[in-house]
């Protein structure tokens, strides 16, 4: 208990905590000490594989980089291997940022809707049904997601985007090139959007449905309307669990590598570089799927694994801004966390099996 | 308690799955009964089968064509399982090499360095380059009303190098007189993955298209356009644009109705066909001496009704220095490959089959295999 | 319960209709309903037109017996026949093994992370190096194995080396999610454990665990559903074989991930097309499997606990 106790929120009931007098018997167990040295070694074990995978590829990546005579950063040129290396990161970093800002726009409110409506407002009797249904859609390869994009949906995308396009084409953001090519960035971005949605939703709704009945009654006694029960109980409730599941969403939607690699057309090494979301263009991890059958050098693999250590980086940097944010939503995002009533266990079962 | 609950989890998850995987005892199929078993033509073919596991891997241009052979191999040997997966040309050599397959597939011969290093693989043996699938690369377009399309050498080089835009280019209108040319943009697709297909294609390209083409051939694609991944993914791309055009195995082309180029040489339209084709490789030289019999195209051929654009894809083995097992099943199956039974199959698929000189000679090939 | 709260709102929206505000607040009330109503359905279009064309698609070949009984052998992508029991046993094999190291490293590091490191600077490391390995696409992971298995220890390709790049997909997927579960677990359960006298670890085992253990199950479905659609790996770890195998440690291996992938450059052949959607219903069935199963223990387990 010293460790939980210890980290415990200022708000604590002071009069119940034990204290450690209680928890210093247990621990002297030898079940005790195995088990914590699982646990300690799991946690361990998980920085150990974390600092090899880095400091492996970083072994790999560092020859290749050294070797380079273009910027790394901020050419847009790939051409690792032979005898003038020559590749940068720039058109795969926006590439990859921008679809993936774009589906998470476009997928988290959907999900955080979709998550409320089946805890909160749809009848207990789709609830169960729909709950399944959507963790199912999880399950669908996302190999099968590329296809279905490019082949099936992607036509119906043709009127968005040239209705997009010419509503907005003079941002070169929304310009449109003149060939009526589908496999572009825009309908990358609206499939990754559908696949992250499921996990995100799935998340979403585990957290919402453990909001504690207090909160919620509390909210509704006090005469809030269901939306403002919502506002005030369910979301602040949820909103770190929201954050990690964005997070989960969004790291898949970066990493996703097979289902951008069917849609997205690639654009050739002879045109000017065009940001455009309705031109063609790679991520990275299409990029090292592309190519990963021709790895024959060390220094063209080496390349590869460089913009696959910059995915890792750029991953980590939007984790940690989650973070930060979930740290900022301060005690008020915690609290009724530590606060909860064994009532809650109901909620939490109901929730589970529904 | 929960650990009893955990036994009880795995119990049930060990039991159904093996209720599932007991309920249907995986089994191979029939093989089609399409021709005979141990047909007469094929004894030639290695002679007594071997058993066994042999892994192959390269070239995705030869996959269509080698699953045949497979299948009908099997026919034959059944108790030999062959696997061959089509990952590209650079990493059949690399597996190969790397000692993780027993053969590699690939559209070109191998390079000097690659050369040595399969040396070393094969415990200081030579390995060889045996041609055995002729797959012709074919112009596929998509453009409404317009069946029947000419191209020669400069035009499609223009084309792909991007300097003809439009598809009523006076350069297009010229070779197709009397047909109507939408004004359109052309929307090139490419191979974006490096590819066997690029390289001849862009070798095509450079010795036909009279300096039009300034790229170097090489597997990743110099020229204009819109790269899609792998064969599927440009005869999709074209498939699914208006007013596009590519370049693909004929099998992709066939297989998604699009249109083909015939190509001017010089001396009139070819269309592709498995003859045309075979004429154009039945004009390729030897690029090697002696036992090495990677082939040199003649691109720029101006024979009358040869198809100057195909591609010769390699199967590359280890002369010596397998284990012994090994060395029978390549044997076995390679000769059944090289064999007359063996290529015939291949004209259905849309690949020309070996010429008749330069299959005896693969074949020879094959059998000094020890 | 919530039944009843939910009925309460529109009550209390009429009783204190009489101030504009109240007005307002409805119309703000009626307007999530209506946004939050509409996302729902927004949702469903494209999730049950994927789930159609799977179906619709797919599901002739499933209805053969071959098809969960015979591998591909000799059956080119023009043909018709054979069956998918190669992959099936492929993909089954393979991510159960990755299961298997995975999910005891993933609860035993939540349990870490909640009951004992919770707030110490390790923790944090600990919860900081999961974040990172969260973003490992899983090309990396799989580049990361092939490069130890296999350039560094000189081994063949084979299943299990599949499995093992799965496991770095698998673990932080099914950590994150029992790390969640484990918080909401109230403190009071793990108090009155204790007043009890019972030792931390049991308190964890037979209190914490079990409370969370439905959540757990669906974080570990979770990550199986990602780790079993995961081609990447499969691509650059295993060579595909038509034929069946079932050893993970030799020899070419198929899976349903690969299976659709040999297929799908041939969408424009009827035989493959067909076996591409068989295929991934197959897969997708297997994950439901797997998933009404969890929900059967997790209930069943439930009702015990009480």
């Amino acid at each position: 208990m010293s460790s939980t106790d210890g980290t415990g929120p200022p708000d604590r009931p002071t009069d119940r905590a034990p204290g450690p007098k209680l928890d210093l018997g247990p621990v002297g167990h030898l079940g005790d000490r195995l088990f914590a040295g699982l646990a300690r070694g799991s946690g361990g074990l998980v920085v150990a594989i974390v600092a090899f995978v880095g400091v492996f590829l970083l072994a790999l990546a560092i020859p290749a980089l050294a070797d380079n005579n273009s910027s790394f950063l901020f050419s847009r040129i790939w051409e690792p291997g032979g005898d003038n290396p020559r590749f940068g990161i720039a058109a795969l970093f926006y590439t990859t940022l921008i679809s993936s800002i774009i589906a998470m726009v476009i997928a988290v409110p959907i999900a955080v809707g979709v998550a409320l409506f089946t805890t909160y407002y749809s009848p207990k009797r789709l609830a169960a049904p729909v709950s399944h249904a959507i963790d199912l859609l999880a399950a669908v390869p996302s190999i099968i997601y590329g296809l279905w994009g490019i082949l099936f949906f992607a036509p119906i995308l043709r009127p968005v985007i040239n209705g997009l396009a010419s509503a907005l084409g003079w941002i070169p953001l929304f310009e449109k090139p003149a060939t009526d090519n589908l496999g572009v960035v825009f309908t990358a971005s609206v499939v990754l959007a559908i696949m992250i949605l499921p996990v995100v939703t799935a998340i979403s709704r585990e957290i919402f449905a453990q909001t504690p009945v207090a909160h919620r009654e509390g909210a509704l006694a006090l005469g809030a309307t269901r939306w403002e029960m919502i506002r005030m109980a369910v979301l602040p409730y949820g909103r770190s669990g929201v954050v990690s599941a964005s997070m989960l969403g969004l790291g898949r939607a970066l990493g996703e590598t097979v289902a951008v690699l069917i849609i997205l057309s690639v654009p050739n090494g002879n045109d000017p570089w065009n940001s455009s979301i309705f031109a063609g263009g790679e991520t990275f991890a299409s990029k090292i799927a592309n190519n990963a059958a021709e790895f024959d050098s060390p220094e063209k693999t080496g390349a590869y694994i460089a913009a696959g250590l910059v995915l890792f980086v750029v991953t980590f940097l939007v984790n940690s801004a989650a973070r930060i944010i979930v740290a900022r939503s301060g005690p008020g995002g915690k609290r009724p966390r530590k606060n909860r009533r064994t009532g809650d266990k109901a909620a939490q079962t109901e929730g589970a099996t529904p | 308690m929960s650990v009893n609950r955990l036994l009880r989890v795995g119990t049930v998850a060990v039991a159904s799955l093996g209720v599932l995987a007991l309920s249907a005892c995986g089994s191979d199929p029939e093989p089609s009964g399409s021709s005979s078993p141990g047909g007469s033509s094929s004894s030639a073919a290695g002679g007594d089968c071997p058993k066994g596991t042999l892994n192959a891997e390269g070239s995705s241009a030869q996959k269509n064509a080698i699953e045949e052979v497979i299948s009908k191999y099997n026919e034959k040997c059944a108790d030999v399982t062959v696997n061959y997966n089509p990952t590209g040309s650079g990493a059949g050599i690399k597996q190969f090499n790397a000692n993780q397959v027993d053969f590699a597939g690939s559209d070109s011969a191998l390079k000097p360095d690659e050369a040595t290093a399969a040396e070393k693989r094969c415990a200081g043996n030579p390995a060889v380059n045996l041609p055995m699938v002729i797959g012709p690369v074919a112009i596929a377009y998509n453009v409404d009303g317009l069946d029947k399309l000419i191209l020669d050498g400069p035009t499609a080089a223009k084309i792909f190098q991007g300097t003809i835009k439009t598809w009523n280019a006076p350069e297009i209108a010229k070779l197709n007189p009397g047909v109507t040319l939408p004004s359109a943009p052309i929307a090139v697709f490419f191979r974006s993955d490096e590819s066997g297909t690029t390289e001849n294609f862009a070798k095509y390209l450079a010795a036909a298209g009279g300096g039009a083409w300034t790229g170097e051939p090489a597997k990743k694609w110099t020229g204009t356009g819109a790269g899609k991944e792998k064969s599927a993914g440009v005869a999709e791309g074209v498939k699914s644009t208006k007013n596009s055009i590519t370049y693909v195995e004929w099998s992709y082309a066939v297989d998604n109705k699009l249109g083909v180029a015939q190509i001017d040489t010089g001396a009139g339209a070819v269309e592709l066909s498995a003859e045309s084709a075979g004429k154009a490789l039945a004009a390729a030289k030897p690029a090697g001496t002696g036992s090495d019999l990677a082939l040199k195209l003649d691109y720029a051929t101006k024979e009358a009704g040869a198809y100057p654009i195909i591609l010769v894809t390699y199967e590359i083995a280890c002369t010596k220095g397998l284990p012994a097992e090994k060395t029978a099943l390549v044997k076995s199956f390679l000769s059944y490959f090289a064999s007359a039974d063996g290529q015939s199959s291949l004209t259905d698929l849309k690949y020309a089959p070996l010429p008749e000189e330069t299959r005896t000679k693969v074949d020879a090939a094959i059998q000094a295999i020890s | 319960m919530t039944t009843l709260a939910a009925n309460r709102p529109a009550y209390d929206g009429k009783t204190l209709d009489l101030t504009g505000k109240s007005g307002a607040r409805a119309f703000r009330n009626t307007l999530a309903t209506v946004l939050i109503v509409l996302c729902f359905l927004i949702a469903l279009i494209p999730l049950l037109w994927i789930l159609w064309t799977v179906v619709s698609k797919g599901y002739s070949l499933l209805l053969d017996a071959n098809w969960w009984s015979q591998s591909q052998r000799g059956i080119t992508v023009r043909r018709v026949g054979g069956g998918a029991y190669h992959a099936i046993m492929g993909t089954l094999i393979m991510s159960l093994i990755c299961a298997a190291i995975a999910v005891p490293i993933a609860i035993m590091g939540a349990v870490y992370l909640v009951e004992y490191g919770k707030g110490t600077k390790a923790a944090k490391v600990v919860s900081f190096m999961i974040d990172i390995l969260t973003g490992v696409p899983s090309i990396v992971a799989a580049l990361f194995i092939y490069a130890v298995w296999i350039t560094v220890l000189g081994f063949n390709r084979v299943g299990f080396a599949v499995s093992l790049s799965l496991v770095l997909l698998m673990l932080p997927v099914v950590l994150r999610s029992t790390e969640e579960m484990l918080k909401l677990v109230p403190d009071e359960l793990r108090e009155a454990s204790y007043a009890l006298g019972v030792p931390k670890w049991k308190t964890i085992l037979k209190v914490v665990v079990p409370t969370a253990f439905g959540g757990i199950i669906t974080g570990v479905m979770l990550g199986l559903a990602r780790v079993m659609g995961e081609t990447a790996p499969l691509l650059i770890l295993v060579g595909y074989s038509k034929n069946i195998n079932l050893n993970p440690f030799d020899g070419f291996m198929g899976a349903l991930p690969t299976m659709i992938n040999q297929d799908r450059t041939e969408l424009a052949l009827e035989p493959a097309a067909d076996r591409v959607w068989a295929a991934a219903l197959t897969l997708i069935l297997l994950v439901l499997l797997l998933n009404l199963l969890a929900r059967l223990i997790a209930r069943f387990s439930t009702i015990k606990s009480k």
